[in-house]
């Protein structure tokens, strides 16, 4: 099963909307309550990621009976060193992004945390890829 | 402790999810930083928070929060109570400062995550 929805970048009103669809779906084909939480606090890290820092992006899921694939692609200044975006505490967040609760350089080791496969690459300037996959 | 206890101890107001006021919570939660509210991972768990705004909401659905408790006087927007309502997530508001929800929570047994 694909899915697919489109995130904008600065309007944290929308923040969290792909996240909740895809907890409705996981849900509803009976995941695990414990590994939905996973997916989806992993997947809302990432979908702030892209309202906090990109212009725009995409969210796609590929959900089958053994694992869900997520694709999060941006539109945005990109990531200049990936190794420092992973560590905890390191964050590049705007003052407005801190103000709303995020921004505090937890999101991606958090992510980490939470997802059993993680791929993030990124061209500065353009945009960054985050690949993660979460096994049911 | 009963969610019907936490209100009643925090002189709290329920906002959303009034029909779940007997179910239990066994952990508090205390922070307006959201990003460490994702990385909780206990059941049962009571968040106390000063940062009203809709991703407040948001964190609660994904964490798997049983109630957000907004201390500080603060006021949930009608966005917040439309999104809490739609999660079937329990709300409330009370006006003590954030040490003061703690104090009485705790003294009410209330567990702390770590």
């Amino acid at each position: 099963m694909l899915f697919k929805y489109e995130v904008e970048g600065g309007n944290f009103s929308k923040a969290g909307f792909a996240s909740s669809e895809i907890k409705k779906i996981l849900k509803q084909i009976n995941i695990d309550a414990k590994i939905i939480k996973r997916i989806v606090v992993a997947l809302y890290e990432g979908e702030v990621n892209v309202v906090a820092h990109a212009t725009r992006g995409t969210v796609l899921a590929d959900i089958d009976d053994k694992q869900i694939y997520i694709r999060i692609e941006d539109e945005g200044p990109g990531i200049n060193d990936i190794n420092l975006a992973m560590k905890e505490g390191y964050s590049t967040a705007s003052e407005k992004v801190r103000e709303m609760g995020f921004g505090a350089g937890m999101g991606l080791p958090n992510i980490k945390r939470n997802t059993d496969w993680l791929n993030l690459t990124s061209n500065v300037g353009e945009g960054t890829v985050l690949e993660m996959k979460t096994f049911f | 402790m009963k969610l019907n206890e936490v209100v009643e101890l925090l002189d709290a107001k329920v906002i959303t999810g009034a029909d779940k006021l007997d179910k239990e919570v066994s952990f508090g939660f205390a922070s307006d930083l959201l990003s460490d509210v994702l990385t909780i991972d206990s059941e049962y768990l009571l968040l106390l928070t000063g940062m009203a705004n809709l991703q407040a909401i948001r964190t609660a659905e994904m964490a798997e929060v049983s109630c957000v408790a907004f201390v500080r006087d603060k006021k949930m927007t009608p966005e917040m109570i439309e999104l809490a309502s739609e999660n079937g997530l329990v709300t409330i508001e009370s006006s003590f400062s954030m040490f003061h929800a703690i104090a009485v929570l705790h003294d009410g047994g209330l567990k702390p995550v770590y």
